[in-house]
């Protein structure tokens, strides 16, 4: 059995673990990103060649792309452990359910937060963005991105086992990250300078909803775990 | 309306064959008495609203919906720290009856909401926050059932539920914020959903019956779903066994020739 104060270096073992599958398999540079960016020239097709739009929608265009990556990153990310009984040997490894859930979350924030990166160029190369606040947007960045891969975690290991997941995940996620899309879209618009109010308040209620996701997962993993 | 449906059981018989008995009988007369009373109040003896006119009505209705619905939805939450504690059969099967008349309470309120909004907007939807943030919880509840739909063993998919029915009113207070400062940092209190305390004598009547109208009828609701749920289980636990009986009936000759 993991001993206390194990929770953090089993948490670093699972995020190297799938970083590493990553880096071998590729599938995030592979197939997540270029979806992600065909996202983003299906949004200047359907809504505006000119710009005018798009420029004042970028923040949330840009969020929601990196919602729909989000969800295809965690299907690839759990359907990983699903497959050959590898949630039963993870339970079996007597690592901590915490440990493997925030190495989870871990690993997906670096992934997800590598293709928000490229995203970003790729907005401010279509939609001619320019970038003003951006200390607010790197917190507003990480902190939305912390929660949709906490809260991600515990409903991609919940439908990972089901055989209707690919339906099931996007329908159970995307009204539980509302809240995120909204705080995330918000705060991005005001380091954009397109509203005049402070964009901090966002930023905590993105930090809020981060802490109440990784909390509740760190305790809901392990019944997760034995029994869904 | 609903209170017609009372299925007629013997209280007194061992096996259970109805979802209803002697206590919701009762209750749902009592629902019944106020559903009467709420509609005579609340459609003919209060007089129109000063500011809403006779929008007002649907206010009556639609405070009790919404009401109900957080009051299934809480119950759902609490039964699922409880299945995740006790594990027991009970708390699975209140936390999907609530789960599922919520479901239904919120459907209805949404409804008459975007009823109200046709009236005094003259759209049926406006992205008002209260609206807005009960969409986007429908949907979160209608996530919940669909995870229960899905055919699993009982302990499998009473964790899964519980999870979901956790995770799920957690969210409801950031929804409420996020949605709250989405429309300017800075926004007041709605009238929709809110009971105005300058409410005069038969208009407070024609709520307060209207709200205690919806609580009897979505708790008598809830009763009912549980026992039917109760009752599928049992049927497919029997199902399950005689499925068994009928395949060793037909394995004992098989094996009998074999050997």
């Amino acid at each position: 059995m993991s001993q206390s104060g194990g929770v953090l270096s089993d948490a670093l073992l699972v995020a190297r673990k799938d970083l590493l599958l990553e880096r071998r398999a590729k599938i995030g540079i592979g197939q997540v990103l270029p979806f992600a960016i065909l996202v983003l020239l299906l949004f200047a097709f359907a809504l505006d060649p000119d710009r005018g739009i798009l420029k004042l929608a970028t923040p949330g265009l840009f969020w929601v792309t990196v919602l729909f990556s989000a969800v295809l990153t965690l299907q690839r990310s759990f359907a990983l452990e699903a497959e050959d009984g590898i949630l039963e040997a993870l339970r079996l490894s007597g690592m901590s359910p915490a440990g493997i859930y925030l190495g989870k979350v871990t690993a997906l924030t670096i992934e997800l937060l590598l293709l928000e990166a490229v995203l970003v160029l790729g907005v401010a190369v279509l939609y001619d963005t320019k970038f003003l606040g951006i200390p607010l947007l790197f917190v507003i960045a990480f902190l939305a991105t912390l929660g949709i891969a906490g809260a991600g975690a515990v409903y991609g290991a919940l439908a990972a086992r089901l055989r209707s997941r690919e339906t099931l995940l996007p329908l159970l996620l995307l009204p539980l990250l509302a809240p995120v899309l909204i705080a995330a879209t918000r705060g991005s618009e005001v380091s954009l300078e397109r509203e005049a109010i402070s964009g901090w308040p966002w930023a905590a209620l993105l930090g809020i909803f981060a802490l109440v996701y990784l909390t509740l997962g760190s305790f809901l993993f392990r019944p997760l775990l034995e029994d869904a | 309306m609903t209170t017609t449906k009372i299925q007629s059981a013997s209280t007194e018989s061992p096996a259970p064959t109805g979802t209803g008995s002697r206590g919701t009988k009762v209750l749902g007369g009592f629902a019944l008495v106020f559903l009467i009373v709420a509609v005579a109040y609340g459609l003919f003896i209060s007089p129109p609203d000063a500011q809403l006119g006779n929008t007002i009505r649907i206010i009556y209705m639609h405070v009790p919906t919404v009401m109900a619905a957080y009051m299934a939805f809480i119950i759902t939450a609490v039964s699922s720290g409880m299945y995740l504690w006790k594990r027991t059969e009970f708390w699975d099967l209140l936390g999907s009856s609530g789960a599922e008349i919520g479901v239904l309470f919120f459907a209805v309120t949404i409804v008459d909401g975007a009823l109200w909004g046709k009236v005094t907007w003259g759209v049926f939807w406006r992205w008002e926050p209260r609206l807005t943030t009960s969409a986007v919880l429908l949907i979160m509840y209608i996530g919940y059932l669909a995870v229960r739909a899905i055919p699993a063993d009982p302990r499998t998919r009473a964790t899964r539920c519980a999870i979901i029915g956790i995770v799920a009113i957690v969210n409801v207070p950031i929804v409420h914020k996020a949605v709250d400062w989405w429309r300017g940092l800075h926004q007041g209190k709605t009238v929709l959903g809110t009971i105005d305390p300058e409410m005069g004598g038969t208009q407070l009547f024609a709520m307060y019956s209207a709200l205690i109208a919806g609580l009897l009828v979505c708790v008598w609701l809830l009763i009912h779903r549980f026992r039917a749920g109760f009752l599928a289980e049992r049927a497919s636990d029997l199902g399950l066994d005689q499925a068994l009986e009928e395949r060793r009936l037909e394995s004992s000759p098989a094996t009998g020739e074999d050997a």
